[in-house]
């Protein structure tokens, strides 16, 4: 099928070093698919590889059909892919309004920005009293929520969230994920969230795909991947 | 101090890898082609053997950027005015007080490593663009000093004219020994026994710590490197070798003026080592022909393309800095890598 | 007598605060120091200097210096820079190869200029008389000249002071200068952006070029200490921080002022470097500068 994203033998390379090794996946639009797995296993590579910062050695990709290999990722923003990267995500020298600012200078719609802008902010209330505070005077959590919040001003169709729970308190994370599966209910947005903690990503995915040194090595809805004892034991980590 | 010392004379034993000579070997080869090169300077024109001089002391200011920046990785565009000191030092013990030439030699000599250790223990901290702009401020403001202050000439500049040739020379040559064949065998020694020298250093562990700093400082000061003080080190032997050269150069000039270690013999330098290849100290030779050769190409092409006077004033400029360009761009590692095809080091 | 220096220092000043600001954008946006900065200032000046020949107007000739310059500083980026970046990555070389060849395209504009123009000294003239300002029966050493080139500084460094802090593209330089990737995962043209910092730069460097040399001569080197007093003025500002370059000028030209009057002009560089060497001693990323905190 054509809507929605379609991965078909991709291979990445770091340099020498093989990362991902003819990975196929499809997520339809409008699923939150959660993609699992150890360190090292290929999770942040496959979104650097999938919103441009990375080259792909072999194998497609492509959401709604377009492909998006071989373009940098400023043009992905533009056809609605935004990949909010793990750990630095926030320009910290820059305030929080800046910071969201940032999200909608390449549109043309300055009066949806500033809607966008407005939802972004009744999303993540903490947010409103901080805007003219310099981004690095936030807490971890604030800062998670200053990077999704930018993410979505750009009004992306498919967002790439790189373990947004890292470095977390439980509290602040069940706060994000909620929102998440409030964005997705609400506006049909497809997410991609990779995530080391897989009980809580899998409370809120539509489905899991469980990723180890590169390959796929399972993938099914939440209850099934968790009734799988060897799955659960070998990747899930409980 | 004593393993300095030893390598300077040995180089390195264990660690060698089989394609390397040993010193001794080094030693042997450098020789008979030294005396291969004093023996022919008795056929040739009196601009070849000053060119070949020029030669000379270029291969030991080149070396003195190897060491520092292709070696120990710092960045000075300001070693024309270590050359300075050297070359002042020099003169002004030859002029002042009457040293000897040879010993006014040491004593610029000494001048100028004491001033490029100092220099090197304020810099040890500075990292690429600061250190270059704390060399490139050196490298304007010390030549200028010497206006300043009487005792070192001013304008006129301070005379370092050693004489002519030792009369047992003469004889031995026959009678026909110039000034500038002496001067071509008086540098040409120097820098063939400084080449043989540095190379041993450079061979030993103090090449491959200073390689260590370059290129990892934080690994190399886990590894038990202690960074500054290597840095300091090359800076120190760095200066030395360029604080010679300025010597020759006095040598081969007769004086020392203002003018004669101008910003631009700085970027000369720094061109002549990148162009060859910053790693391997054998670039300094092939960075001194290009240096000196450039003039005459670009005499060379100027007088065929018309002889304008802009044309003869700006050639060598645009020759020497596309040169430069097109290294750094398609040969990072110098024309002398390309040749052997070696990996950088 | 204070005073008197004081007005020398602030033209000075104002023209390494130029230098340092040109050189601070091209730092920020592009982490390498613009040695042909001084080449492509004086090559905007020559073209003023045309200009002026063909109009016969010094005003007419400043504006089209400064286009060039902007249009010089754009086409370093897109031809020279953007290739550059594209190959060197090892060897002994790789940290210093972008300001070596930066070194490279200073001699390659220079030897170029003089090709074209010839290496002889040439005047360009302004209208703005050169002679000091008379109060009462005193001159002072501060002429209509100098008083063009503060102001023109101040406009420079408002203008650039105004788009950063309140417009669009500000906002777009600084991110793309902060932090490049969350700037292109953010929509951002960083590579058009940083095109555009080099413009700025090019601009002001021009700026610079076209109010000082009416005070001397222009020949393809005349700019270049002009040049490396922006450079440490720069470095002693801190390279990140376009306030700090402004302030590192100033503090240069007064500086200067004052030892070329109490002791004399040899020493003037000899006195940079010292001065270089104290605030490095004590803050070795500059009176502004902070340790790369940029890697959040």
């Amino acid at each position: 099928m054509s809507a929605g994203l379609s991965v078909k033998d991709l291979s990445v390379s770091h340099g020498a070093i093989k990362a991902i090794y003819e990975l196929s996946f499809e997520v339809a639009p409008g699923e939150l698919v959660a993609l699992i797995g150890a360190n090292g296993a290929g999770k942040t590579t496959l979104l650097r590889a999938l919103s441009g910062l990375l080259a792909v050695q072999a194998g497609s990709a492509s959401w709604s059909g377009n492909s998006l290999l071989k373009k940098k990722p400023e043009e992905l923003v533009r056809s609605g892919i935004v990949h909010v990267s793990e750990g630095k995500s926030v320009i910290p020298e820059l305030t929080v309004q800046e910071n969201l600012a940032i999200g909608g200078l390449w549109r043309r719609d300055k009066a949806d920005v500033r809607r966008a802008t407005k939802e972004s902010l009744e999303l993540f209330p903490a947010l409103q009293s901080r805007s003219n505070q310099r981004a690095d005077t936030l807490s971890g959590g604030e800062r998670q929520m200053l990077a999704i919040a930018r993410a979505l001003i750009s009004r992306p169709e498919l967002l790439l969230l790189d373990e947004p729970s890292l470095g977390l308190a439980p509290l602040i994370i069940e706060q994000i994920f909620e929102s998440l599966k409030q964005l997705k209910a609400e506006r049909g947005l497809t997410i991609l969230l990779v995530e080391q903690n897989a009980m809580s990503a899998l409370k809120i995915a539509d489905r899991g795909l469980i990723l180890n040194l590169g390959r796929l090595v399972g993938s099914g809805t939440p209850t099934e991947l968790i009734h799988d004892p060897q799955l659960r034991s070998a990747y899930l980590g409980f | 101090m004593r393993k300095f010392i030893s390598s300077f004379i040995q180089g390195t034993r264990p660690f060698q890898r089989v394609r390397t000579l040993r010193p001794i070997q080094r030693a042997l080869i450098l020789t008979i082609f030294g005396l291969v090169l004093l023996v022919a300077s008795n056929y040739v024109g009196e601009l070849q053997a000053y060119q070949g001089a020029q030669v000379a002391v270029y291969i030991v200011a080149i070396s003195s950027i190897i060491v520092l920046t292709g070696y120990s990785g710092q960045i000075s565009l300001g070693h024309g005015a270590l050359m300075a000191i050297g070359g002042y030092g020099t003169a002004l013990s030859f002029t002042e007080w009457n040293f000897p030439w040879p010993m006014a030699i040491i004593f610029g000599v000494v001048v100028g490593t004491i001033f490029g250790a100092i220099l090197g223990i304020a810099s040890a901290r500075l990292q690429g663009p600061y250190l270059a702009g704390t060399t490139l401020a050196l490298a304007v403001g010390l030549p200028s000093v010497a206006d300043q202050f009487k005792i070192l000439g001013g304008e006129q500049g301070l005379g370092f004219d050693i004489g002519d040739p030792p009369a047992w020379l003469q004889r031995l040559a026959g009678g026909n020994f110039t000034q500038y064949q002496w001067f071509f065998w008086l540098t040409a020694i120097a820098a063939l026994f400084i080449f043989w020298a540095t190379t041993n250093v450079l061979q030993s562990s103090f090449g491959r710590n200073w390689r260590a700093v370059r290129n990892n400082p934080t690994a190399a000061s886990l590894a038990g490197i202690n960074v500054p003080r290597w840095k300091i080190l090359a800076f120190t032997v760095s200066a030395c070798l360029a604080s010679l050269s300025g010597a020759l150069l006095a040598l081969l000039l007769g004086l020392v003026t203002p003018t004669a270690f101008p910003l631009s013999l700085s970027f000369l330098l720094i061109t002549g080592a990148v162009v060859a290849g910053l790693g391997r100290l054998g670039g300094s030779i092939l960075g001194s022909v290009i240096l000196v050769s450039i003039p005459e190409l670009s005499g060379a092409l100027a007088t065929h393309f018309g002889d304008s006077q802009k044309l003869t004033a700006n050639l060598p400029g645009i020759v020497s800095s596309l040169m430069l360009i097109i290294v750094v761009i398609f040969a990072p590692n110098g024309l002398s890598q390309i040749k052997l095809g070696r990996k950088p080091g | 007598m204070i005073v008197n220096t004081l007005l020398i220092g602030a033209s000075s000043g104002a023209i390494y605060a130029l230098m340092a600001l040109a050189l601070v954008l091209v730092w920020r946006s592009t982490r390498v120091v613009n040695f042909a900065q001084a080449g492509q200032a004086v090559l905007s000046t020559y073209i003023g200097y045309e200009a002026m020949n063909v109009t016969h107007s010094y005003w007419i000739s400043v504006p089209i210096a400064i286009a060039f310059g902007a249009l010089i500083g754009a086409l370093v980026d897109i031809l020279f820079m953007r290739v550059l970046a594209g190959r060197v990555q090892r060897g002994p070389i790789a940290e210093v190869a972008p300001v070596i060849a930066t070194l490279g395209l200073l001699g390659l504009i220079q030897s170029v200029i003089g090709l074209i123009w010839g290496n002889a000294f040439v005047q360009y003239t302004s209208p703005l008389s050169g002679k000091g300002f008379t109060i009462g029966n005193e001159t002072v050493p501060f002429s209509p000249q100098n008083a063009l080139i503060v102001a023109a500084a101040a406009v420079v460094m408002g203008a650039f002071a105004l788009v950063f802090t309140f417009t669009d593209l500000g906002l777009a330089l600084r991110a793309a200068s902060f932090q490049p990737e969350i700037a292109r995962l953010a929509g951002i043209k960083v590579d058009r952006i940083r095109t555009i910092g080099w413009a700025f730069a090019g601009a002001a460097g021009a700026v610079a070029g076209v109010v000082i040399t009416p005070t001397s001569s222009l020949y393809p080197n005349s700019l270049d200490l002009f040049f490396v007093s922006g450079f440490v003025a720069a470095v002693i500002g801190g390279l990140e921080s376009l306030v700090g370059a402004v302030v590192g000028g100033v503090v240069l030209g007064i500086g200067f002022a004052f030892i070329l009057q109490y002791i004399g002009s040899s020493v003037t560089f000899l006195a940079a470097f010292i001065i270089l060497m104290i605030v490095q001693l004590v803050r070795p990323h500059g009176l502004f500068g902070h340790k790369a905190s940029r890697h959040a």
